[in-house]
């Protein structure tokens, strides 16, 4: 039987600055591996649609006829598997959270706008066309 | 004699973190017998194999629970890779161990929080709560996330820590070992904690055998079944003891889950010693031919992942069988013969995760 | 590297109450019961274990026979076996507790018997 052990770490808990942080007025704490959401560099990506191949959540979706790439912020579990296939590395991760939404809508578009460099060919003058 | 009333317990509970209903039929002030009933959140969760590949999986195994996640993406994994004769790299093996052990931290640590504020000690939850924190930040910098860790894949895993990060992690456990220690004297030994555990919910040795207990309420009332003893992960390098108490009431649970605090410590400094240099993964080619009953030791007792390939990239049948749905029938058991006051007591002592036992 | 070895053995479906109560008289506890659906035909394991040794027993049904319950013996059984009754519509006779398909509270019937997908492709919803 025991009496007042819990004394040691209420007396402590007094002289000690809280356990918590003033958030939001203090950032909330983030390492550099945190994973907060998705995002796209659209001038590198090549729509090849790995990522919406791979994504377990089926958040992802690329049409490569308009050339859009699409994210459903509620569907993506943000699991980091779009980032690790992405052949181009235009996806990154980002440690901040992607915030709260007030309609039942996460869906996020984005036009693609990489355009595929034309191959150099030779023309006849020899000259190198540039795309 | 009195007559017999039904007072019905849960779903929705200001004791219960999980929906569970029990249907308490009371002789007085004294449960005579217990109906309970789950089903308020199946997910369908195992049938999603047919709808993705098996190394999709992983993610929606490990979404099986929010705190266990990590051993139940690594029980699937490792069901894989035995059905297909994958060899894991050793450091891979030894990563799993340390971040299943860290899981297991974090799971105690949530567990006395929430023992605690069933028993109305609001101080001492959210000082368990408090050193939990401490898990997570560990488990956030390491694997990118804090409570869904998604850092096993089938194969290996897929990030490594550095052998420098490492050893901060073992200095940092010195602290935090000496504050759990205070922690855990107060569960031990605080007199109004053993005036609200002590003798109550018993279960017996013999009863907790043929009911099929596991985890804490099985070593609580002394049967040493402990699945990290089947040498699975690093768990075959690793000295360690299946931690016992005899009393078989709520306190010998508690203090089951106290004392393995330390014993995880432990393994994590063990591991962290022993972990060799090398690969964190090997190529997985094909699909997997075959079965196997994946299991191990979740913070809450024996996992079981069923799983079974036919040779496509679709798995034909995963069935995981979680430690809180066997150990629904001792609960039962327990809560026979208990004052009504004592209920939640003894419904929190067996770490309900009523998420996952229905999937 | 196996973890560890296990043995499945399938027996008809008249032997199971015999190799239960064997398992039960040798000390074993219950481990799990599971349905697998293949074909057109369920696969029911059930697992024993003593001492870190696994066994399984199975026995292969049609759809529409019914199974005896081993809650007899292993008076836990039966969350398996409403688990089993309400996923997949196996019947089981003589259940200790039978919640009559109410034990998993699912929307349609018997989800696991027939398994289908609404939504099927990569843009599912768009």
């Amino acid at each position: 039987m025991g009496y007042f052990e819990m004394a040691k770490t209420a007396i402590r808990s007094v002289i000690s600055r809280p356990a918590t942080l003033m958030y939001p007025a203090r950032p909330g704490k983030r390492s550099s591996l945190s994973r907060g959401h998705v995002v796209i560099d659209v001038s590198r990506c090549i729509s090849c649609g790995m990522c919406m191949k791979k994504c377990p959540s089926e958040a992802i979706c690329v049409d490569k006829e308009v050339k859009i790439w699409t994210i459903d912020r509620l569907r993506c579990v943000v699991c980091n598997s779009c980032i690790e296939v992405c052949p181009v590395h235009c996806l990154t991760m980002d440690g901040q959270y992607s915030s709260a939404v007030l309609t039942h809508s996460g869906l996020e578009t984005f036009p693609i706008t990489y355009v595929k460099p034309e191959r150099p060919k030779k023309n006849e003058t020899g000259e190198t066309a540039e795309a | 004699m009195s007559r017999k009333i039904v007072v019905p317990f849960g779903p929705q509970h200001p004791v219960l973190p999980e929906p569970i209903h029990l249907d308490l039929v009371l002789e007085d002030e004294t449960v005579v017998d217990v109906i309970p009933s789950i089903g308020y959140v199946h997910r369908g969760l195992e049938t999603l194999v047919a709808k993705r590949e098996y190394t999709e999986y992983v993610y929606i195994a490990e979404r099986t629970c929010g705190i266990c996640s990590f051993i139940h993406g690594m029980t699937y994994c490792q069901g894989i890779e035995q059905i297909m004769d994958l060899e894991v790299p050793q450091r891979a093996l030894y990563l799993r161990t340390i971040w299943s052990e860290y899981s297991r931290l974090h799971s105690h640590l949530l567990w006395l929080g929430l023992f605690a504020d069933a028993m109305g000690f609001e101080n001492l939850f959210m000082n368990a709560w408090r050193l939990r924190e401490f898990v997570l930040d560990v488990l956030e910098e390491t694997t990118g996330g804090r409570v869904i860790q998604g850092s096993c894949k089938v194969g290996g895993v897929r990030r490594d820590i550095s052998n420098e990060r490492l050893a901060i992690m073992a200095a940092e456990l010195t602290q935090f070992e000496a504050d759990l220690s205070d922690l855990s004297d107060v569960f031990l030994h605080d007199d109004s904690i053993q005036s609200r555990l002590v003798n109550v919910g018993t279960l017996s040795r013999t009863d907790a055998y043929d009911l099929g207990a596991v985890g804490p309420v099985a070593r609580g009332s002394g049967v040493a079944i402990d699945l990290r003893k089947t040498g699975y992960a690093a768990y075959g390098d690793l000295r360690f003891e299946p931690i016992t108490e005899t009393s078989g009431d709520s306190y010998g649970r508690c203090a089951v889950r106290v004392r393995e605090l330390f014993s995880s410590i432990d393994l994590i400094r063990q591991a962290i010693e022993k972990i060799p240099e090398g690969d964190i993964e090997v190529k997985v080619k094909g699909n997997p031919d075959g079965e196997y009953f994946s299991r191990s030791e979740q913070p809450r007792g024996e996992l079981v992942h069923y799983l079974k390939g036919n040779g496509t990239k679709h798995l034909v049948r995963s069935r995981i069988r979680t430690p809180t749905l066997t150990n629904i029938p001792p609960l039962v058991k327990m809560l026979r013969g208990c004052e009504l006051a004592d209920v939640p007591v003894i419904v929190l002592s067996i770490d309900p995760c009523i998420g996952c036992a229905e999937r | 590297m196996k973890i560890e070895q296990q043995t499945t053995v399938v027996i008809g479906i008249e032997h199971l109450i015999g190799r239960v109560e064997q398992f039960r008289k040798g000390g074993y506890r219950l481990v799990q019961v599971n349905c697998t659906k293949i074909g057109e035909e369920f696969e029911i394991n059930y697992s024993f274990e003593k001492d870190y040794r696994f066994e399984n027993i199975r026995i292969i049904i049609s759809p529409d026979s019914e199974v005896p319950s081993i809650s007899g013996m292993y008076w836990g059984a039966f969350v398996y076996e409403n688990e089993m009754h309400d996923l997949f519509g196996v019947a089981v006779k003589g259940m200790n507790i039978d919640f009559n398909g109410n034990f998993i509270k699912t929307s349609i019937p018997y989800p696991f018997r027939n398994l289908q997908f609404q939504g099927e492709g990569p843009c599912q919803g768009k």
